[in-house]
């Protein structure tokens, strides 16, 4: 009977320490940031949602939102899940009603798996704000974009302009003949070079089909076929890094320019080694300070998410709502020897 | 730990003690503080919303238990969700009826568990390596038939009926076919001869089959149960969020294991009820909901949600050894005299 008496004493023991373990758990986090919805009636209170956490891309964006909200006086936070599927982030989404946050910044993972939660969100009266990946339109009252088609075109062909002295041959490694991004940028590029730069002439388009080593041997094989080649343009991450690598080895290193899309951290080395001038792409940072100021001015009442509606967005200056609520960051950022060390994804 | 010595304790300790209701009680505990403590938690959306993310990991949890209780594992549970919700999604897309898109779904399921079943109990392969091929095999299948695309078009008063709640309670309507399921399983797994030889599986099944238990079809019945279950799961999941995608559910079959062994089902086998598994499926639930609500991040969340089921494993393994220990020492100083009585050798010390 003794013995039992104590096997059940250390059972019920073991359990409660664990409750009490459990329970420390959340007490300490309170004390954290357990400031989530607390605010209520005064500082307006903005919750970013990325697709993923962990992610370089998101980190810079988060700090670009973080800033704002500093700015405007607001509370800042940040949720995420570890994988970013659409059912992972509708807890989050579920969370944000819960508590009653005034705006939801988020990356869709999905156009419409979301598309319920976010409602609900919404008729709670949170204000929901897509950036980097939209939703479909009628899910969320603003669509913060990177940047418009014409802008990125433009970007590009006026850094190809300026590398190699507004005239010569150029070239365009794509990444698949039919991604859809890719084909609208080069036609916009087309006609931009035909009407404001008729010394520049763009001899072939070619197509890497993002993957590493076809846009390597494809940007050897172009240098090969067109020896008085003076620039390519290219508007894909993977591209323009390949193409990077194989300049960077060969005898064409400073002879032919290369530019378009790119991030800091797959292209630092390119740059500071003198195989590229500059290379273009919208600031993450950038993305997620407009886009916490967007969902400031929803909270506040000076936009309502349509057409023609204008506000102010700290730093960045004033904007204005474009059909379907989107509202564009503007033209991309260039990033160069002088500017390359400042960004980090 | 043999049954006799639970019913040889007062009643009070037998409840402080068993595995389930030490999940139970911690359950009421976690949802105590929460509602005293955590901001919003005794908002009205708390309940709908836990119960709606909850519902899959509860629905494959029940047949999930009798798996492993015989001493078995499916790690493709998930794969079958992806895989039911893709089948469901591309035929609806391809017009047919739901409900003759959801009944295929469903014997796709069974035909995925028949399959680990027959691998598993006829073939006499390893579930744990049956599985984790299917699991592979079952997602490849989903990812393959609808590329990285998703079907968004389903029927609204489904999609309606998957979020619905019953009345004002704030009760998700799917929670009905839960209890009609967890019933069923509860009685098949306790009062029937089945369930019986399920447990006698777990313990031995060498022995299980000398009592006239057929160890092989009760094996690939629990197999065909679990896919048939996560196809109704995948069914679920996919109308409410309202999404088909190969994608879908990934990494769910940890999280069901998880609960199902933190609700005290042993991994060796031929122990565990489902009561505790439902209170292991809900606690992990309400941590999850309480700590997202109070802004923690989702790393710190799986850090204790992980070291809460090792600490339950721990303490299985730490309480055994415990009671391993006395008992020979009891045995000894009860004589050799009462060791043979009744088969059972731990039964004197508690009348001594």
């Amino acid at each position: 009977m003794k013995i039992q008496t104590k096997r059940a004493t250390a059972l019920a023991a073991l359990t409660l320490s664990a409750a009490m373990v459990l329970t420390a758990c959340g007490g300490g986090s309170d004390s954290g940031s357990g400031s989530g919805g607390e605010g209520g009636g005064g500082a307006t209170t903005v919750t970013f949602l990325p697709k993923n956490l962990g992610n370089p891309y998101f980190e810079a964006s988060d700090a670009g939102g973080k800033k704002a909200v500093e700015e405007f006086g607001g509370t800042f936070d940040e949720v995420g899940p570890q994988e970013a599927t659409p059912d992972a982030q509708v807890q989050y989404i579920n969370t944000v009603a819960q508590q009653g946050i005034n705006a939801l910044v988020l990356s869709a993972n999905d156009p419409t798996a979301i598309g319920d939660a976010l409602e609900e969100a919404r008729s709670a009266g949170t204000k929901v704000v897509t950036f980097d990946s939209d939703t479909e339109p009628q899910f969320r009252d603003v669509f913060v974009n990177q940047a418009s088609a014409e802008g990125i075109a433009k970007s590009q062909v006026d850094l190809i302009a300026e590398q190699i002295g507004d005239e010569g041959k150029v070239a365009i490694l794509s990444a698949a003949a039919n991604a859809t991004n890719q084909n609208t940028w080069i036609e916009l590029m087309k006609k931009d070079l035909a009407a404001n730069h008729p010394n520049i002439e763009l001899v072939d388009t070619v197509y890497g089909n993002d993957d590493d080593q076809e846009s390597f041997d494809k940007t050897a094989a172009l240098l090969q076929s067109n020896p008085d080649l003076k620039g390519i343009i290219s508007p894909t991450t993977v591209g323009i890094a390949a193409a990077a690598r194989y300049l960077s080895d060969s005898d064409f290193k400073g002879k032919v320019q290369l530019t378009g899309l790119g991030t800091p951290n797959q292209m630092r080395e390119y740059v500071k080694d003198g195989t590229v001038k500059g290379f273009a792409l919208w600031n993450p940072e950038e993305l997620g300070y407009l886009a916490a100021f967007t969902a400031q001015a929803l909270v506040d009442g000076t936009i309502t998410g349509k057409e023609g509606d204008k506000f102010t967005a700290g730093d960045l200056g004033d904007y204005t709502v474009e059909a379907d609520g989107v509202v564009v960051l503007g033209e991309p950022t260039v990033f160069n020897a002088d500017n390359i060390d400042d960004f980090d994804f | 730990m043999s049954t006799y010595p639970e019913h040889a304790r007062p009643l009070w300790q037998r409840l402080l003690v068993t595995r389930e209701s030490a999940v139970i009680f911690l359950l009421v505990v976690v949802v105590l503080y929460s509602i005293l403590n955590v901001p919003f938690f005794d908002g009205p959306l708390t309940l709908t919303y836990l119960l709606l993310d909850v519902a899959p990991i509860l629905l494959i949890a029940l047949p999930m238990t009798m798996v492993i209780v015989t001493g078995e594992i499916d790690l493709s549970v998930a794969s079958v969700v992806g895989l039911s919700s893709v089948l469901l999604g591309v035929l609806t897309q391809a017009g047919m009826p739901f409900v003759g898109a959801a009944v295929v779904a469903l014997a796709a399921g069974a035909v995925c568990g028949a399959f680990n079943g027959f691998l598993v109990a006829y073939v006499g392969l390893p579930s744990l390596a049956v599985t984790i091929g299917t699991l592979a095999l079952f997602r490849g299948l989903a990812v393959g038939l609808l590329g990285t695309t998703a079907v968004t078009e389903f029927p609204e008063t489904w999609t309606d009926l998957a979020k619905a709640t019953i009345g004002s309670t704030g009760i998700p309507v799917v929670v009905i076919p839960f209890l009609v399921l967890a019933v069923g399983f509860a009685v098949l797994l306790q009062y029937s001869s089945f369930g019986r030889g399920i447990y006698d599986i777990g313990l031995n099944d060498e022995a299980a089959r000398f009592t006239g238990v057929n160890v092989q079809r009760s094996k690939f019945t629990v197999f065909v149960l679990t896919g048939l279950v996560s196809a109704f799961a995948g069914i679920f999941f996919t109308l409410r969020f309202g999404s088909a995608r190969g994608d879908n559910a990934t990494g769910l079959e940890l999280q069901v294991i998880a609960a199902v062994l933190l609700g005290g089902v042993s991994i060796f086998g031929g122990r565990g009820k489902l009561p505790g598994v439902v209170a292991g499926v809900l606690l992990i639930g309400v941590i999850s909901s309480a700590l997202r609500l109070q802004g923690v991040t989702v790393n710190v969340i799986n850090i204790i949600i992980g070291l809460l089921l090792v600490a339950s494993v721990m303490s299985t393994s730490v309480l055994e050894a415990v009671s391993r220990l006395r008992s020979r020492s009891n045995r000894r100083a009860a004589g050799p005299s009462r060791a043979p009585a009744a088969g059972a050798g731990t039964h004197g010390r508690h009348t001594s």
